[in-house]
């Protein structure tokens, strides 16, 4: 298994560590309740240094990246981020990805662990020659510092003042705990929070630094199980869960990230022109368990004695202490606050459909 | 980890406590803290025939399921009814909170499981 600079650091924290996707991380240090607690109510700090880096320079950067991603990347500014994905020519998704933006010539691309080795592949073969891509995930580490305490936590280890940074915007190298960092105001939990992006080797100084300056405030460590049961609640999308070469962003709830107007066609815009005007086969919906149990991703979906969809994830939802599922179902067929049934083990059990996000993301805009 | 030496185990991390012929039975602190976190768990109906080795219920932490097998046969003649509502109780004392009991079968089977230190040893 591959390991990030901080794997000692989780080892000596009580962290269970397990393989994500090649990657020898933490699934959780005190207990993903907990842990997920805190980020909703104080802070918590997450080793994300698994995530892929890649860096597209050149002249022809900003024409490669408004055919590489679905949103408009013109109409960034320089020292904005944008969340977005990269289509196949069907429309399907190869990955969604945070794209920061240097200037029209310099852009840093935050791809899923699992797919950086693919993602740079894809990128390269449809890389024109006045485009530089590099690989760089090996020289960085990031870490996230997510929740209402973040900010406090963090300006306690750098003068920068981190209210100057908006939501989605960052700054691309300012000194934190005496190391240089490029800071975002973003997140994979529907907090206010940070993402931190430094050499490797800054890592644990950093880590240790961060921790340390959060112990009157709450802050613990995050292992990857509360990341997961604090996206979905927010309803923000996993890779291979809620996206995937075989879903088109339309169906994903993504649809507000596809922007078709813009003056060059991204890849997969032909196909997802279409789906506009014809409608798309399927749609994303939030459920929250009637009956006892708890849907899982891959469990079948029913209304009446037909197959309707499929989990795409599920899990029990610790703010708000029920059992919920996100589903890929025949666009139309449920209604709000009508009822479905969930394949859990062999067993059918009664859901219903409710609104999404599950929580209220709570957002410094 | 604890392992309360009055107890009798079996290799799948269940304690079973014997009063006359019932078996009371639950999962040890090694099982609770390997699960992380229990939010739900699926008991046996009363009355439902149980065998020794055979699944009886379903546990499941935020991440996962596993299938809770039976170290012992006989008929399930009371569950615990406060772990419907609150499975994390077994987080909290695994030793305290019963899952089960079941109306031994057969006695002879008790021989077959591990008292506290020879499960102690399973966890090396």
């Amino acid at each position: 298994m591959k390991h990030t600079p901080l794997l000692s650091r989780h080892e000596s924290l009580g962290g269970k560590i397990v393989d994500f996707a090649g990657w020898a991380l933490p699934v959780q240090y005190s207990g993903i309740i907990k842990e997920h607690e805190a980020v909703r109510s104080t802070a918590g700090l997450f080793d994300v240094s698994h995530m892929g880096e890649i860096a597209i320079k050149g002249e022809g950067a900003l024409d490669f990246l408004q055919q590489l991603v679905t949103g408009d990347v013109e109409k960034l500014k320089d020292n904005q981020v944008l969340y977005s994905v990269m289509c196949d020519d069907d429309g399907g998704m190869v990955d969604d990805l945070l794209v920061y933006r240097h200037s029209t010539t310099d852009f840093l691309l935050v791809v899923n662990a699992a797919n950086t080795d693919q993602d740079f592949a894809w990128m390269k073969s449809h890389a024109p020659a006045d485009v530089i891509l590099e690989d760089l995930s090996m020289h960085y580490a990031q870490l996230a510092l997510q929740g209402p305490q973040a900010q406090m936590v963090l300006q306690k280890l750098t003068d920068f003042p981190l209210d100057k940074i908006a939501f989605f915007y960052f700054e691309p190298q300012i000194r934190v705990a005496n190391r240089m960092a490029l800071v975002s105001r973003t997140g994979y939990t529907g907090e206010d929070g940070f993402e931190i992006y430094t050499a490797a080797e800054d890592a644990p100084a950093l880590w240790d630094a961060i921790l340390d300056a959060g112990q009157n405030f709450g802050l613990v460590p995050v292992g990857l199980g509360a990341r997961d049961t604090l996206r979905f609640e927010a309803g923000l999308p996993l890779y291979g869960h809620e996206l995937d070469r075989t879903i088109s962003p339309l169906e994903a709830n993504l649809g507000s990230f596809v922007k078709l107007k813009k003056g060059v066609s991204c890849r997969g815009s032909a196909a997802l022109r279409a789906q506009k005007e014809t409608g798309v086969r399927r749609e994303l919906i939030g459920l929250a368990m009637i009956d006892r149990g708890i849907p899982r991703h891959g469990c079948e979906v029913m209304q009446g004695a037909q197959v309707i969809g499929q989990i795409t994830s599920g899990t029990y939802s610790p703010t708000l202490k029920e059992n919920m599922g996100l589903a890929l179902v025949s666009r139309g067929a449920v209604n709000m606050d009508e009822e479905l049934s969930v394949l859990v083990r062999g067993k059918l059990l009664q859901a219903r459909r409710v609104p999404l996000p599950f929580y209220q993301k709570k957002y410094k805009k | 980890m604890n392992i309360p030496t009055e107890l009798l185990y079996s290799k799948d991390h269940e304690w079973v406590r014997v009063e006359g012929d019932i078996a009371y039975i639950g999962i040890t602190d090694y099982a609770q803290s390997s699960l992380g976190d229990i939010v739900f768990i699926e008991m046996p109906a009363l009355g439902s025939t149980v065998r020794m080795g055979g699944t009886f219920g379903v546990i499941e932490s935020v991440k996962a399921a596993s299938d809770l097998f039976c170290p012992v046969s006989g008929t399930v003649v009371n569950v615990n009814p406060t772990l419907e509502e609150n499975p994390g109780l077994l987080n909290s004392d695994s030793y305290a909170n019963w899952i089960m009991a079941v109306n031994l079968e057969d006695k002879a089977e008790l021989a077959g499981l591990l008292d506290a230190l020879a499960y102690k040893n399973t966890l090396k």
